[in-house]
């Protein structure tokens, strides 16, 4: 269940992000919350419908050029994963 | 040690007591709040801006009927504005396509419409009223607003032979969650345990059926499915451990670990009235009682698995040993668990009735249990 590369994942109805003022950055779902650190939130934020995913791992990939590119990319894909097992996005084409 | 304390997570908001439907499980206590002694919208506002600095990230609005508050989309505004997540859990009675639209402007995160049954006959008989036909409604309703939807139902004898006329109804809506909870054993639902218990043979059925439609909706429906706990092996960590997570507010502001600590005579609640939700959550001698390891008993006190599930549900201590601070006699190592294995065996030896909405077998007579109806406070 690999996310598609050139789909637009969007947060699912009833998931959001907390205020920015709220500290930590938490993704609030359904009867769940997962916090969120640098690369999480710099995920979650992306996944607003306007980005394909290999738009956003090219963007993480420029704020983590430290990071192996290919480590970069399967990180990404494992999150993007983990979100979708939680019913937490929907993939548009 | 305060400094030990954990945040709690979510706060329980039990809006009302009143509610047109008379669940033979109701979750409410036997003796319930009127009218007159609910919080204002003003109180309730400030107990949501006192849960969000405390850390409560989720305000479940539960009831009775939360929507039997004329001030509903008030309280759903000022619990958004404080910075919380906020979950209604209801009949959908009684409600109109404009009140929906503006609870979800008002900042509605997410629905969770409560239903019978998938059929309108099982689902009336459990409520004590005609209420299917409006859930539907609700739910078609539901596909216009961008908001979570979960469609919750309560799993007994009666009705967990439906589990895939509820799926399919799930799967032609647009809800992305769905709730199956057995019935667990308080205040209504025990008073009705005998006609709500199922077999054996009905569980280990629902048990296979749930694995394989949870792999086929992975994804686009979360299949959540939530056992009688007196089928267990160990007990449940209930309320995710007394007064580590959860706290419920009843109608008129007394702040309870749990939804039944009301049934354990000797605990004192503190109420929201006279003291701000941090302090009660730190200090109040309810939330005191049974927190960490000290108030237990052997087997607990010595068991490896006391940080798993911090020896169970209290109120069931209460109502099974007569003991709130006894090991939870659903445990495999309670010394009561003879008295819950009894009480299994009687519901396997009954004959299961017919599920309301189908034939009887030729064999079996029609019959319809007793039920003690909950009714609607003052």
């Amino acid at each position: 269940m690999t996310p598609e590369l050139h789909s637009f994942p969007r947060l699912a109805p009833g998931c959001r992000l907390n205020e920015k003022t709220q500290q930590p950055r938490t993704l609030l779902m359904p009867e769940r919350a997962l916090r969120l650190n640098g690369p999480s939130l710099e995920i979650v934020e992306r996944c607003d419908g306007q980005h394909t995913v290999q738009q956003i791992i090219v963007d993480l990939q420029k704020i983590y050029s430290k990071a192996e590119p290919t480590k970069v990319e399967q990180d990404i894909l494992g999150y993007l994963t983990l979100l979708q097992k939680e019913r937490a996005l929907d993939f548009a084409l | 040690m305060t400094s030990t304390i954990p945040n709690p997570l979510a706060l329980i908001a039990e809006l009302t007591h009143r509610c047109p439907l008379h669940c033979v499980y109701c979750s409410n206590p036997l003796e319930l709040q009127s009218r007159t002694s609910e919080l204002s919208a003003e109180i309730w506002s400030r107990v949501f801006k006192e849960a969000a600095e405390a850390g409560v990230l989720q305000a479940d609005f539960t009831g009775g009927e939360p929507l039997a508050r004329p001030d509903i989309v008030t309280l759903v505004r000022a619990a958004r504005s404080a910075g919380l997540y906020v979950n209604l859990i209801s009949s959908g009675l009684p409600l109109d396509e404009a009140k929906l639209a503006a609870l979800v402007e008002a900042g509605l995160d997410h629905f969770q419409l409560s239903f019978q049954g998938a059929r309108e006959e099982t689902a009336n008989e459990i409520s004590g009223t005609k209420s299917h036909a409006q859930k539907l409604r609700v739910l078609d309703w539901l596909r216009q607003h961008r908001v979570a939807v979960t469609l919750n139902f309560v799993i007994h004898r009666r009705n967990i032979d439906q589990l895939e006329e509820m799926l399919a109804l799930a799967e032609s809506s647009c809800a992305t969650r769905i709730e199956f909870a057995n019935v667990q054993y308080y205040g209504w639902a025990f008073a009705n345990r005998e006609n709500l218990l199922p077999t054996r043979v009905q569980l280990d059925q629902s048990l296979t059926l749930i694995k394989r439609e949870q792999e086929r909706l992975q994804g686009r429906i979360r299949v959540e499915y939530v056992v009688s706990d007196y089928y267990a092996k160990y007990p449940k960590p209930c309320m995710g451990g007394w007064g580590r997570k959860l706290m419920v507010i009843t109608p008129s502001g007394d702040a309870l670990p749990c939804h039944a600590a009301q049934v354990i005579s000797g605990l004192a609640f503190e109420n929201v009235k006279d003291r701000s939700l941090r302090e009660i959550w730190e200090h109040s001698a309810a939330f005191q009682k049974f927190r960490g390891e000290a108030w237990m008993q052997e087997p607990c006190k010595t068991c490896d698995r006391r940080e798993l599930d911090f020896g169970g549900c209290r109120c069931q201590a209460l109502l099974l040993a007569g003991d709130a601070a006894a090991t939870d006699p659903v445990c495999c190592l309670a010394p009561l668990r003879p008295k819950v294995d009894a009480i299994l065996a009687a519901a396997n030896l009954a004959p299961v009735s017919a599920a309301a909405g189908l034939a009887a077998p030729a064999n079996e007579p029609v019959t319809r249990p007793s039920w003690l109806y909950r009714p609607n406070p003052s």
